[in-house]
């Protein structure tokens, strides 16, 4: 069970208090009723289904309510950060995405040393 | 008064740990037997001289104890206490015997040493790998008459209790520091440095005492003192430490994401008079900073020629009923081993004073000084040798031993053939956490590589063998674990070496395709299974897994598995890393369904949503039914009413007099604020900017694209303030959409919404007489036609208590819905019952109200639309503003498919029969005649007995549907045609002339 880190109660929090909401930075269109037939299928149909790093919508339903977003290995499941409902897209850097992927085929044996993870911040 | 009770005549006087005036008997098949608190199943038995177990699950082949621990494939047995209390498929290894216990073999007819199944061995050509999938093929009717019976009655080992669980299970989340899974040696080391720190630590372990092998040991020291005393004082300093929880009998049988960790302790199993306070069994969810793995390692058998008789077991497991429980195994001992640590079972036996009749090693050179020691002890030593052959039907009885390279035998009469293949880390939480492994060529295991969690493994699971290595990596893993002080790990001596293996079939198993050699004990597969499924195609591991079942059953193949790989990797001519592991899966052990589901039954198996109106209900004999998680009254039956008759009624009484509806489980949504009319033009298809406040509307909310999500009425108090109402099991989601456009679409919009569900009791009062019984009760509100038109919404009082007075119908009759806070429910419920019943109103329940609201063909959300029904589809298209800019769903419904020819329209259905009753579901067709398979039009979506018409009434979704009015079109049944006419939805008073009074 994931633990999650709540930007807006500033706690991790277990997965149970949480409900997924798919991709997140997809706009609703302003001009909606106007959006051609290809723009809707990509606005509500399309999405990225990244392996790798993914945004994603998450509400902290059993807790403060909040909708939030983050960002994730989806191989490794573990978050790279969480962010506010309308804050921008971060950029994620390699460092940051190597810290949390899987680990490759054919590395090669390290020691026991405590890798870190999941503590919902930008490091 | 001092007496002696006899606890077996294998105890051997001075040896082993347990305390031999303290004793409890118990029963096996019947027999009463004596055992000594602390002692096993197993161990008991074999201190009574018994090794056979039971039988075998596909060849019902005698067989016997092989381990000492939680490893254990083939000493399944069926524990209880009572009837209720009774679990099969118990590992004796694992099961402490207490005073009463009851204890039987499985698996055999009618008696464990005869047994009529054992004509499967037999048979054994016959139940190849893959026999199910190439016996059971065909005539295909045999399937269901012949097959299927035949494998269910076969199938399964042991039998389940019949009675419910009386037991209970408890549940506990604990967080700590650093998690130790493993109490052997490393994890107790691991434990003793890290505790120091004052860190919050769990300590876990499987077995009744802690120590792991170190049990087993009888020379060997931990800094001078002798290993079992070490134990004992290091569990002693953790104990009395308050930062540490120690936990023994508690397996730690899944590692999930985060460090999570799931445990089942096991908690009276072993008491003969539990205290019915305490749980029988307890799961805990560790979420641990830090995870130590001491999981150590487990022996494996060997795999020869008849490997599976009686008395045939691991030689580390006799080790630990010698030097633990102080049992001999046997009095004339073989001994048979790829491996250096077997050495030490045969030393430790001879000097507690069993004949160790030989070791036969298989390697040509095994370490000269374990040779030599055998030789000054007088064991005879066949080394570069194989038993090739062992005879004894209930009990090992002889082996025939040969040099590998030559064919002269020689036979040795034995009672007990102990084995040891080497040792297998048990990598199996390691690899639950998604950690990779590695493949140790040279000593022919996998060990872990990559630690994704925050963990660390240490001792024999990590491959370390040597003792004194051992120790080290647990003092500097703890003391990493808890940014400690280094601290230096105390000396060991005399821990026997763990080198030597063999993975694969030693000689004689094969390639002969006629030798039983097995491999998994528990689902009674042979290396001939693993050759022949190769041959047969199955080149993945995971595919000769599941053929042969291999692994598959409840030990998860904790002994077979390398060795099946290894046969494999031969059969395939790959390396064994380039053929792969199967996966490790959550649970290590078997755990009962009781520790997992623990509090979560009976009455807190889920929530149960009352009314407040619901003890009146039952008070007037409602039968309910559920809806989510409401208890809703489905109906109110009079004497001798059956549903049918008690529906009936409800509708007639409503229709002519009045009826009186709980319908406090509606979804309720408080809408406020500046953007609240805003927001509602968003949700909704409707338009509201025009909506006068005091009135109502009926909405529908669609999702972006554009399909019926929720429906309901919706009333506007003031000018920046909407009553919303959902569906009874929308309200949850229809909430949550709202959230997400309010929070993540429009954050600076002005709205706040509520969820109100249960704040408001809804009374609902339908039917002629509704004004009549309602209107002297009410303070502050002119109920009259002028005053509260149909679809008024209204605040004041009623019977003293504030209400909003909703003058809305689901029936087609003149209606209020009376909301008044939860608490007073009951009482304006009451209030109104008073005045309603002497004029002849009645309650109905849902079922009526499903009736009388179809015949006037209002949809239900959920069971005239699907997720895939437009507004207009459900004839409601109304209700969609048309001048609107925007809305959720708007651009939805104008995609091409959406205003397409030839989608399902709601419709409503006639029979040509007016007393037959369509079933809900029924397919529609044009043609009755056509061939199967036909052209489906649609489906029925409702459908009733309409008492007030005299004839029965359906909706149903149908391709083209609003241009077949009149239509004859056909509802094919098994037995039957039925014709149906297709007609408006709106079955009764199409003009309202009933509403408008």
């Amino acid at each position: 069970m994931l633990l999650i880190h709540c930007p807006y109660c500033e706690e991790e929090r277990p997965e149970l208090e949480f409900r997924g909401a798919g991709e997140a930075h997809i706009a609703r269109p302003a001009n909606m009723a106007e959006i051609s037939d290809a723009d809707f299928e990509k606005f509500f149909f399309i999405r990225d289904n990244e392996k790798g790093v993914v945004y994603e919508r998450w509400r902290h339903i059993h807790g403060c309510g909040r909708f939030f977003n983050a960002a994730r290995h989806s191989v490794s499941d573990k978050f790279i950060m969480t962010y506010k409902a309308g804050e921008k897209k971060p950029k994620i850097t390699k460092t940051q995405i190597d810290a949390v992927k899987p680990p490759a085929k054919g590395t090669p044996a390290n020691e026991p040393v405590w890798t870190v993870g999941g503590k919902g911040e930008a490091k | 008064m001092s007496f002696s009770v006899n606890t077996g005549a294998n105890r051997i006087a001075g040896k082993g740990r347990l305390s031999p005036s303290k004793t409890v008997t118990f029963t096996l098949d019947g027999r009463q037997l004596n055992a000594m608190e602390g002692d096993t199943l197993a161990s008991a038995m074999l201190a009574n001289g018994i090794h056979l177990a039971g039988r075998s699950f596909k060849y019902h082949r005698p067989r016997g104890i092989l381990g000492a621990g939680a490893e254990e494939p083939s000493a399944l047995m069926d524990i209880s206490r009572d009837n209720a209390r009774r679990q099969p498929n118990v590992r004796a290894t694992v099961q402490e015997v207490f005073d009463g216990m009851k204890a039987k073999t499985q698996n055999h007819y009618p008696s464990l040493t005869f047994d009529v199944g054992a004509v499967n061995n037999w048979f054994s050509p016959f139940f190849s790998a893959g026999f199910y999938y190439k016996t059971f093929m065909w005539p295909k009717q045999a399937w269901k008459n012949l097959y299927e019976p035949f494998i269910r009655e076969a199938a399964g080992l042991g039998k389940a209790p019949e009675e419910a669980d009386p037991d209970h299970y408890a549940n506990r989340y604990a967080h700590c520091d650093l998690l130790i899974v493993g109490g052997g040696a490393s994890g107790l080391m691991a434990a003793k440095t890290a505790a120091k720190s004052g860190k919050r630590i769990i300590l876990a372990d499987e077995s009744a005492s802690m120590g792991g092998w170190l049990l087993a040991e009888s020379e060997a020291t931990i800094g001078g003192r002798p290993a079992g005393e070490w134990v004992t004082e290091t569990v002693a300093e953790l104990a009395a430490m308050e930062n540490v929880t120690l936990l023994p009998r508690t397996t730690a049988f899944g590692y999930y994401a985060h460090n999570m960790v799931a445990l089942a302790e096991r908690v009276t199993d072993h008491r003969s008079r539990p205290d019915p306070d305490l749980p029988r069994e307890r799961l805990w969810q560790v979420r641990a900073k830090k995870v130590i793995l001491a999981t150590g390692a487990i022996e494996r058998h060997l795999v020869f020629a008849d490997n599976d008789r009686p008395g045939i077991m691991l030689a580390s497991a006799a080790r630990m009923y010698l030097n633990h429980y102080g049992v001999a195994v046997g009095r004339n001992v073989g001994i048979y081993t790829a491996c250096d640590s077997a050495w030490a079972a045969a030393f430790d036996l001879q000097n507690a004073g069993v004949k160790v009749t030989a070791i036969i090693d298989m390697r040509a050179a095994p370490d000269p000084d374990l040779v030599e020691k055998a030789r000054e002890m007088g064991i005879p030593v066949r080394t570069g040798s194989a038993v090739t052959k062992t005879a004894g039907k209930m009990r090992i009885r002889s082996m025939t031993v040969e040099p590998i390279a030559d064919p002269l035998s020689e036979k040795f009469e034995i009672d007990c053939l102990l084995v040891s293949g080497g040792w297998t880390p048990s990598v199996h939480l390691f690899s639950q956490s998604r950690g990779k492994l590695k493949f140790d060529e040279e000593n022919g295991r996998f060990v872990p590589d990559i630690h994704v969690e925050d963990c660390a493994s240490i001792g024999s699971c990590n491959g370390t063998d040597d003792m004194d290595t051992a120790l080290a990596e647990a003092v500097a893993a703890a003391t990493a674990a808890v940014s400690g002080r280094a601290v230096k790990a105390p000396k060991t001596s005399g821990f026997a070496s763990m080198r030597g293996h063999l993975i694969g079939s030693a000689k004689g198993a094969g390639p002969d395709d006629h030798v039983m050699a097995f491999i998994d004990f528990q689902n009674d597969v042979c290396a001939k299974d693993v050759r022949l499924a190769v041959r047969e195609g199955m080149h993945s591991i995971e595919h000769v897994k599941r053929y042969t079942t291999t692994g598959m059953a409840t030990d998860q193949g904790k002994m077979s598995n390398m060795h099946g790989l290894a046969i494999a990797a031969e059969a395939l001519g790959k390396e064994i890393p380039a053929v792969g592991l199967t996966t490790f899966r959550a649970p290590y052990t078997p755990v009962t369904f009781g520790a997992i589901v623990n509090h979560s039954k009976g009455d807190l198996f889920d929530v149960t949503r009352r009314t407040p109106m619901h003890s009146w209900a039952e008070e007037h004999g409602a039968v309910f039914e559920d809806v989510g998680n409401w208890k809703r009254a489905w109906y109110f039956p009079r004497a001798g009413e059956d549903m049918h008759a008690a529906v009936a009624r409800e509708c007639k009484t409503t229709r002519e007099a009045a009826g009186i509806f709980d319908a406090s489980t509606l979804g309720k949504i408080e809408v406020v604020g500046p953007d609240a009319v805003k927001f509602m033009e968003l949700m909704y298809t409707n338009p509201w900017q025009k909506l006068a406040v005091g009135m109502c509307r009926y909405g529908i909310m669609c999702r972006e694209d554009g399909f019926i999500y929720d429906d309901g009425v919706v009333g506007r108090i003031s000018e920046d303030r909407f009553h919303v109402t959902t569906t009874t099991g929308g309200a949850p989601r229809v909430l949550n959409m709202m959230e997400d456009y309010l929070q993540t679409e429009f954050p600076e919009w002005k709205v706040w919404l509520t969820s109100t569900s249960e704040q408001w009791a809804v009374i609902g009062v339908q039917g002629p007489k509704a004004r009549e019984i309602v209107e002297p009760l009410v303070e502050g509100i002119d109920l009259s036609l002028e005053a509260m038109p149909h679809m008024a919404i209204r605040e004041g009082k009623i019977c003293g208590v504030p209400t909003r007075l909703m003058r809305v119908s689901f029936t087609g009759e003149l209606g209020f819905e009376i909301n008044v806070p939860a608490d007073y429910g009951r009482a304006v419920w009451d209030a109104i019952w008073e005045r309603g019943e002497p004029l002849g109103m009645a309650p109905y329940g849902t079922e009526a109200m499903h009736v009388m609201r179809a015949e006037k063909g209002f949809i239900i959300v959920g069971q005239d639309t699907d997720g895939t029904v437009t507004p207009q589809d459900a004839g409601v298209g109304w209700a969609v503003g048309k001048k609107k800019a925007d809305f959720v769903g708007i651009r939805g419904l104008t995609r091409p498919d959406l205003v397409a020819e030839g989608r399902r329209q709601l419709i409503g259905l006639r029979t040509k029969d007016p007393k037959v009753v369509l079933e809900e579901g029924a397919q529609i067709v044009a043609d009755p005649n056509q061939p199967v398979p036909m052209k489906m039009l649609g489906f029925v979506t409702s459908s009733y007995w309409s008492e007030t018409l005299g004839h029965s009434i359906a909706l149903a979704l149908v391709e083209g549907g609003f241009g077949r009015k009149g239509d004859t079109l056909y509802v094919p049944m098994e037995n039957e045609t039925i014709a149906v006419e297709v007609c408006d939805t709106i079955f009764l008073d199409k003009e309202g002339a009933r509403l408008n009074v």
